[in-house]
């Protein structure tokens, strides 16, 4: 029951600190998941982002039951989901139900403005750190290069980039391009 | 009975929306057409306000649709049924995923997928950079290549990076300390 409770308040924190949805959540997971709480290793994170890419439903809900079922069983995913979604859900009733024009106020405009310039860094921060756990040999450079140049530039689905990179996997491992 | 068709409306935007957050937009679309219960125009408002809250975007957008349609029970029940397919599909699959830790294939795909997961990573940081570090659409109007820049934008960068990579007592700081140093630096500075 304890680690129910820790999970839910866990992701809670998660929940109100991550700004803007999906990617720049995994700073915070980062922070309070690997470092903090020692849950689960960046490669673990890594791995339930990939899935979440082509699973339905969003990431932070994906990355929220993964983690909870890990540590906690069916239950722990369960709390951990709730979790997650718990502060969005106050918050909002609160701004819709007494600032209705919340997204218009010029001091609230300047200050998302800021916290984006600060999600482009953390975002960036987080890159560097699981790019050591990611990137081991030429063959992963060459799909990281590959998957990063192609969804910049062409409007395909990451689902694509997911299917075909995991396919890679298993054709270089087989083919001995492993490590080299 | 709202509530019923609520859960179900968003359950089935759950269901199909592959992706994350911004995926669930169609669908949102598609159900204002369909069930009158928002307008375009009440969306785009649901939009801003989903951005400028901290939160997933989706969550976000079920509850303010929810509570739009049906009140408090409402904004519960729409909540509920965006993460429930989630839920129970991610279940499905770590039970798979423990069961298989060890095996050779299963670990050969993960070997390819983890690149690919942090090059869309990077891909979604370029994006928030174009966003708020470029004015790309006034350097496209001016032609001038000064105009480009958002200079008072890449100066707080410029100081986040160093504060957060090399800075050695603000180095280990928690990440939201930066994201409440920005939200005041954009409103003393008005971003």
């Amino acid at each position: 029951m304890e680690k129910l409770i820790q999970l839910f308040l866990a992701f809670s924190r998660i929940g109100v600190m991550t700004f803007g949805g999906g990617y720049a959540m995994i700073p915070m997971l980062e922070k309070e998941l690997v470092e903090k709480k020692h849950w689960v290793s960046e490669e673990e994170l890594l791995d339930y982002y990939a899935v979440g890419q082509c699973t339905p439903g969003i990431i932070a809900v994906n990355t929220a039951t993964f983690v909870g079922h890990k540590i906690a069983g069916f239950w722990g995913g369960v709390f951990a989901t709730l979790g997650v979604a718990f502060p969005s859900l106050i918050i909002i009733l609160l701004i819709a139900s007494v600032l209705t024009n919340f997204a218009d106020i010029p001091a609230v405009k300047s200050a998302f403005a800021g916290i984006r310039v600060c999600v482009c860094v953390l975002i960036f921060n987080a890159v560097v750190k699981l790019w050591k756990k990611a990137v081991v040999d030429k063959a992963t450079l060459t799909i990281f290069l590959l998957v990063f140049v192609m969804s910049v530039f062409l409007d395909m689905s990451p689902i694509f980039f997911v299917l075909v990179s995991g396919l890679c996997g298993i054709v270089i491992t087989n083919m001995g391009g492993r490590g080299k | 009975m709202i509530y019923l068709r609520l859960f179900f409306e968003f359950f089935c935007t759950g269901l199909f929306s592959v992706g994350g957050g911004l995926a669930t937009l169609p669908f949102l679309y598609d159900m204002s057409a369909r069930t009158g219960w928002f307008t375009t125009a009440q969306l785009a408002d649901m939009i801003a306000v989903s951005e400028s809250t901290p939160g997933p975007i989706g969550v976000n957008m079920a509850t303010y649709v929810g509570y739009t349609s049906a009140g408090v029970p409402g904004a519960i029940i729409a909540t509920l049924g965006l993460i429930c397919p989630a839920l129970i599909v991610i279940m499905l699959i770590a039970k798979v995923l423990e069961a298989f830790r060890q095996n050779k294939t299963i670990d050969s795909v993960f070997y390819g997928l983890r690149p690919c997961s942090v090059a869309l990573i990077a891909a979604a940081g370029y994006l928030v950079i174009k966003l708020s570090l470029l004015n790309v659409e006034l350097f496209q109007q001016t032609g001038e290549i000064l105009s480009l820049f958002n200079f008072k934008a890449i100066a707080l960068a410029a100081v986040l990076l160093a504060l957060t990579r090399w800075v050695k007592p603000t180095k280990n700081l928690h990440p939201i300390f930066f994201i409440g140093l920005s939200a005041l630096v954009g409103i003393i500075l008005k971003f």
